[in-house]
């Protein structure tokens, strides 16, 4: 016993979580700096987070190549790990840019906003380097129950608060899925370490057709793919991302998915590596299902916030297709999308922040006529985000999809990888519709409500920037990926 | 074994029989006269005032929500506390982190004024 | 004899009928109540399980469980007044101004 007690002491170590617990003292300090001051400011905030974001970043930066293990196995900041995180913060930081104009005009200058995308990002790092099960459970909530409160921000609004209970019911429900998924493992392995209950599973091979290792696998998917909105887990996804606050609908739809994927990676990779030819089969058809899902279904969208939670779904299909890949591209595509995806995804809902007038009743495809001609900046910029999430070069969208598919063609599944194209092809036509309606349709309106505050437009030039390094020089990043993968 | 058990069994039966018994035969045999006063809810023995129905204020509810939320976190305390002598300095100083972070939601609900009833 | 089995089949059960009411009933808190079901029978299970194996692993996950859900409680229950007090219902029908 007192050996245990001993091993546990030895096996702190900060610095695999130095990171989370700087942007988590960020976000602790600057929710005691607000009720000191008056309401309505927020102006501090936007700062002090956005310093947060980057004194993490810099550290998650130096960490790079020098893997941290502690806590028992329980935390890995790894280049995995590491890659992810970035993501995350580059979310976290373009979500907080745009959000201060947005949140004003809505009339919410409330500021305990930035400390919960704080949160959220922390919980999302501890899910990218979580190796046990109980690191990865704990990230998840830490970051789902600040998206919850972040989702119903808007108290007075009946669509928000929908959107929050309806994201807090349903989110809820997939967690005891995960969890009853994750009680069956360690039932049947003895250990929620991920390490341990993949070198358990292989020394046991008995164990593989056993059902409760099957339920368990089937369970603990189904609470992951129920957070990636994969199809038919992603009933809620629409919903709550036309409901939520604009800002939040694009951290949303980037952040915590990524981190959904970081982690369902993780443990699919370390835990049943022996069980791989089982779940790329079912991840096959969930990949084709959520594709066709989502861009069938967005076809028949007018709402512009909607259609583009549709396409975020079928961006999830995208994704798992390089899951069913299983090879080092395949996974490496993953990373380099998800972070192009965060780029491309936010720049197009900050567009729709600027464009929206209060309560956004006007994000229709009607609303936006003409739109392309009387804000030539805006409408010039949401062509290039677009382009990228369709997957047209020299944008990130079309660097990101290439590995992806590389990946299946590699391992063997020219037919999912002929299926992404096609759908591609399909998600062409609800995207150029939305170019238009920006350009050919006449404008019934002048856009005079359009202002264009500097912190907005940082964040489109800063995603126009993400979208082309990436989309035309994808190799060092794509480097970068493939040395962060396992 | 089972024998020392009886005359408890006994007893539970003639309790039964009794209480039951008595709620029977005083129904079967007793004369019911019902009056507005009698018809109304029991309230200590004191005429019974406004509505049962009545709802509560809403301040209820923060201040019960803030209790889940602090009570659940001593469950953590416990297991420290069964191994306080092991864990030595290393371990109350962990603890000393973990209730700092508490102590900061506490700060924070108590300037934000939640703890104020009026 | 009670074994692992029978804490395991009780749990199952309870988590089926977790899963049963989150689908059918239509008051959120009943609901909520449903899926706290659903995370007490992953309670058991675990609690069962770490006996069964003798590995402490599982109770400390019961521990964490528990916190999380009495978070997760109060944001939910605030959410529901927010929602109360806009549409004075707290029924799941009546959450449609998104179309579900």
């Amino acid at each position: 016993m007192n050996d245990l007690v001993q091993n546990a002491l030895l096996n702190v170590n900060i610095a695999a979580i130095l990171p989370s617990l700087i942007l988590v003292c960020f976000g602790m300090g600057l929710l005691l700096i607000n009720v000191f001051l008056p309401r309505g400011t927020t102006r501090h905030a936007v700062w002090i987070s956005l310093i947060g974001l980057a004194v993490t970043g810099f550290f998650v930066y130096t960490g790079w190549g020098n893997p941290q293990y502690g806590f028992n196995d329980a935390v890995a900041m790894d280049n995995f790990a590491a890659f992810f995180s970035i993501t995350f913060l580059v979310c976290a930081a373009l979500t907080i840019l745009m959000s201060d104009d947005y949140l004003r005009r809505e009339g919410y200058p409330v500021s305990e906003y930035y400390p919960l995308i704080l949160f959220a990002t922390a919980g999302a790092m501890w899910m990218a380097s979580g190796t046990d099960m109980m690191t990865i459970f704990l990230g998840l909530e830490v970051m789902s129950i600040s998206l919850y409160v972040l989702a119903g921000f808007f108290r007075g609004q009946v669509k928000s608060n929908e959107a929050g209970l309806k994201y807090f019911l349903l989110g809820a429900f997939s967690t005891g899925f995960l969890l009853y998924g994750m009680a069956l493992i360690y039932g049947v392995s003895g250990s929620t370490r991920l390490t341990e209950i993949g070198v358990y599973l292989k020394t046991h091979a008995s164990l593989l057709d056993n059902p409760m290792t099957l339920a368990g696998l089937v369970l603990l998917s189904t609470g992951f793919l129920f957070k990636i909105a994969a199809a038919p887990f992603h009933m809620w996804a629409p919903d709550v991302y036309e409901g939520a606050p604009t800002p939040i609908t694009a951290f949303m739809s980037a952040g915590p998915k990524a981190a959904a994927f970081a982690a369902f990676l993780r443990v699919m990779e370390y835990c049943f590596f022996t069980l791989k030819p089982e779940w790329t089969a079912m991840l096959w058809v969930l990949a084709v299902l959520t594709m066709v899902v989502g861009n069938v279904i967005a076809i028949r969208q007018t709402n512009i916030k909607r259609m583009l939670a549709y396409s975020s779904i079928a961006h999830a299909g995208y994704v798992l297709v390089g899951m069913v890949a299983a090879n080092e591209i395949g996974y490496s595509g993953i990373l380099f999308y998800m972070l192009a995806y965060t780029f491309m995804n936010i720049g197009a809902f900050a567009v729709l922040v600027l464009a929206g007038k209060k309560g956004e009743d006007n994000l229709t495809l009607e609303g936006l006529s003409g739109f392309g001609f009387k804000k030539p900046f805006l409408g010039v910029a949401m062509t290039i985000f677009l382009f990228s999430l369709m997957g047209l070069p020299p944008t990130a969208g079309f660097a990101g999809k290439f590995y992806i598919f590389a990946g299946a063609i590699k391992a063997g599944y020219i037919w999912l990888a002929v299926i992404g194209v096609l759908n591609s092809a399909i998600s062409l036509y609800y995207y150029l519709r939305v170019m238009v309606y920006m350009y050919f349709r006449d404008p019934e309106e002048d856009y005079a409500w359009v202002a264009m505050p500097g912190a907005v437009v940082v964040t489109i030039i800063i995603a126009i920037a993400g979208v082309f390094y990436l989309g035309i020089m994808p190799g060092e990043v794509m480097e970068l990926a493939k040395q962060a993968v396992f | 074994m089972l024998d020392s058990y009886l005359p408890i069994l006994t007893l539970i039966i003639i309790a039964l029989c009794f209480s039951i018994g008595s709620v029977v035969f005083s129904r079967l045999i007793g004369e019911k006269r019902m009056t507005e006063l009698k018809m109304s809810p029991y309230e200590c023995g004191m005429p019974p005032v406004g509505s049962a129905r009545e709802r509560f204020s809403v301040k209820f509810y923060i201040i019960a929500m803030l209790f889940i939320v602090f009570d659940i976190e001593v469950v953590f305390m416990y297991p420290w506390a069964v191994m306080f002598k092991r864990l030595g300095l290393f371990g109350f100083m962990e603890m000393g982190v973990f209730i700092l972070i508490l102590l900061v939601g506490y700060a924070y609900v108590w300037k934000k004024g939640a703890l104020e009833w009026e | 004899m009670i074994s692992v089995y029978h804490y395991m089949s009780v749990a199952a059960i309870l988590f089926a009928l977790g899963t049963f009411g989150v689908l059918t009933r239509r008051n959120a808190i009943v609901v909520f109540m449903c899926i706290e079901l659903m995370l007490n029978s992953v309670n058991l299970t675990f609690i069962a399980l770490s006996s069964h194996l003798q590995n402490m692993d599982g109770q400390v996950f019961v521990l964490f469980v528990m916190t999380v859900a009495a978070a997760e409680a109060a944001v939910g229950l605030a959410l529901m007044i927010a929602f109360y007090r806009n549409r004075e219902s707290i029924d799941v029908d009546q959450i449609n101004m998104l179309k579900w």
